[in-house]
């Protein structure tokens, strides 16, 4: 440090005489200039912020301030030493697989039925591929992850995890090797989860056909293709709270509102999500969005022009259809064809508590519910006005269906005034179902409407939506319906 | 009137603008290729192109087809020159009944304008929608594969004799 020596700083002029213990203004040896004029800005040179005052009070001053900063930036150290410490886990051994002890039989069939309400065969399976075996690509807005083979193959998939190593990755997101896992796979859910049903799950996928098959690297963009930035998003969003039933519930409401909130996982599509792909907890169930479509709302919030009952729900979810409500379509089609799988008790309970989620006289348009109610089905076909292309489309393209006057077999099309893809707020959905129909996975049943992407060009599509809307829902035309129509069409995620 | 041109040729017709392509297509223009089959769009017997995408005839009202070209089966060749594919479903013998074909082949034949070269996979996924009571699926794939690879021979011909 260079003691009285010239300031080097400051304006040329010296200023007034001053003795070196004086401090030069009030603020000393931070912002302002020292020999300049006052309110003259400091070039922040941190060699001249040590001899600019020539003055050893100024010195100490500064000595206390790089004191402070040190002492700052070791507890950053500290703090990130320890962030790492606590973000660090440790490997969990590989066992033999031969030496596991067999399953009871009875804990396999309910980690089956349970692995169907948490679809883990949606994501773990490659469409067409062998179960659970992975490589399914997951797109997310931060680039895509393929699905691990959960298969007990002993190179590729999870035979040489023991059963505590499992119960980690599902409840804490951290793979057998230590590496935390991506929260695509909903283990913020999976928290939730009691250690008898973490053990079914486990028992069942061990009873599985080991598949060798390694799925591709994950495509994420920097940093978080650094899998300890996830501890990250731990620290923001991981709730660790056990399941607690709540007590003035009945029974069945607390088993449903444990597999919805947990194994489940309803909230990773029907829950909105912020910026850094963090349910927004406090507008749980308020809708959010699955693969491109829109997970409506399940709160009051609900586009569903009657309100879901109980008895709706179970067969919506238990057969993948609803009179009252429609087809289960899109990402949900399938959830619905693994709870056909899932016990019907569990279904069943499901549904009790979701048919809470809307809460006692959910607010609905009233002129929905009254449209939805109150008009009757056409008998048969109404002369469309030549001026109305959307009437023209429906009735030529649609009516045969979902005006109930179909000479073939039931079940005809949903009533659309009962349809929520029409009362949504988002035209996302109703695009997707024109445009691609509804299909079963192949080889299995499953409610069907043909696709009409090539039949209709945007123009035809917005005039036959627009024409939907205004005709069987009670709500406002869609503002954004072109827009979407053309986005949709160009997106890569339709089926 | 609605306008619609069908297999280049243009024509008027005097019908309700919501009547489904496929009563127009048989009742007023004679086009007879393209068959009723569940008029819901739930077998495919009726399919044939629009703009080259493959349509449920007996769901698409003709208001959606003015000014946008409409192939049919009859469009792609004649019994005494039959088209490409309608020859490797001659040489499959990919026909039982053949109520279902005219669908089979239009379906297909948008298929290979769109892709040259499917595969398996591609082939099965996009017939899916089509679908023959007899059982002659297996038929009908070698039938689309065998028009994909004479389709790509006679390309590739045409391609070495354009070469100066």
């Amino acid at each position: 440090m260079i003691m009285g020596a010239e300031p080097r700083l400051g304006v040329s002029d010296p200023g007034p005489a001053r003795r070196p213990w004086q401090p030069c203004c009030a603020r000393t040896a931070t912002l302002r200039a020292c020999d300049g004029a006052p309110g003259s800005v400091h070039r922040l040179d941190p060699f001249s912020l040590i001899s600019s005052h020539g003055a050893r009070q100024a010195g100490e001053a500064s000595l206390r301030a790089l004191r402070v900063l040190l002492v700052v930036l070791l507890l950053f150290a500290l703090a990130i030493g320890a962030f790492f410490l606590w973000a660090r886990h440790s490997e969990i051994a590989t066992i033999d697989p031969s030496r596991r002890p067999p399953a009871d039989e009875a804990v396999v069939a309910k980690g089956a039925e349970l692995a169907a309400i948490g679809d883990c065969d949606v994501c773990h399976t490659v469409p067409g591929g062998p179960p659970y075996a992975g490589g399914r690509p997951i797109p997310t807005p931060f680039g895509t992850i393929y699905s691990a083979n959960i298969t007990p193959d002993a190179t590729t998939g999870i035979s040489r995890w023991s059963q505590a190593a499992f119960r980690r990755a599902m409840k804490e997101g951290v793979s057998r090797n230590g590496d935390d896992l991506y929260p695509a796979f909903p283990y913020d859910h999976y928290t939730k989860l009691g250690d008898d049903d973490v053990a079914a799950l486990y028992a069942f996928l061990m009873s599985r056909s080991a598949v060798q098959s390694r799925p591709p690297a994950n495509a994420l963009i920097f940093p978080l293709n650094l899998r300890w930035t996830v501890a990250v998003w731990d620290l923001l969003y991981l709730d660790r709270t056990p399941f607690r039933p709540d007590p003035k519930q009945s029974e069945a409401w607390n088993r449903g509102a444990y597999l919805v909130q947990g194994l489940g996982h309803c909230g990773d599509c029907h829950t909105p999500r912020d910026r850094l792909g963090g349910e927004r907890t406090a507008a749980a169930f308020a809708g959010g969005t699955a693969e491109g479509w829109s997970a409506p709302a399940l709160t009051a919030a609900s586009p569903a022009p009657l309100p879901w009952s109980e008895a709706q729900l179970f067969r919506y979810l238990h057969q993948g259809w609803d009179t009252a409500h429609g087809a289960a379509a899109g990402p949900m089609a399938p959830v619905t064809r693994d709870l056909a799988r899932a016990s019907a008790s569990d279904v069943a309970a499901i549904a009790t508590y979701v048919a809470t989620l809307e809460g006692p006289g959910a607010a609905r348009p009233a002129a929905a519910a009254a449209t939805a109610n109150a008009r009757p089905l056409p008998t048969e076909t109404v002369s469309a006005s030549p001026a109305d292309l959307g009437a023209t489309l429906f009735e030529g393209a649609c009516a045969n269906c979902h005006s109930g006057i179909s000479p073939m077999v039931p079940p005809h099309g949903i009533d659309l005034r009962r349809s929520t893809a029409i009362g949504a707020p988002d035209p996302t959905d109703a695009i997707f179902i024109v445009l691609d129909g509804i299909r079963p996975v192949e080889g299995e049943r499953g409610p069907w409407m043909p696709r009409f992407d090539g039949a209709f060009t945007d123009a035809q599509l917005a005039a036959l939506l627009n024409y939907l809307r205004a005709q069987h829902s009670g709500t406002p035309p869609w503002s954004d319906l072109d827009s979407r129509i053309r986005a949709l069409r160009q997106s890569k995620e339709r089926s | 009137m609605i306008e619609l041109t069908v297999n280049g040729t243009a024509h008027r017709v005097d019908v309700d603008p919501a009547t489904p392509l496929l009563y127009v297509l048989r009742d007023e223009l004679q086009l007879n290729g393209a068959k009723f089959g569940c008029g819901l769009g739930q077998c495919g017997a009726c399919t044939v192109m629009a703009e080259g995408e493959a349509i449920y005839s007996c769901l698409t009202p003709v208001a959606a087809l003015q000014g946008r070209k409409i192939t049919t089966v009859e469009g792609l060749g004649t019994a005494g020159n039959p088209g490409p594919l309608q020859r490797a479903f001659i040489a499959e013998q990919a026909a039982q009944c053949g109520y279902c074909i005219a669908g089979m082949v239009m379906r297909a034949q948008a298929l290979l304008q769109r892709n040259s070269s499917p595969s398996d996979a591609e082939i099965r996924a996009e017939m899916e929608p089509n679908l023959c009571r007899c059982g002659t699926h297996m038929r009908i794939l070698r039938a689309i594969r065998r028009a994909s690879s004479e389709m790509r021979t006679a390309s590739t011909q045409n391609a070495t004799e354009a070469r100066p």
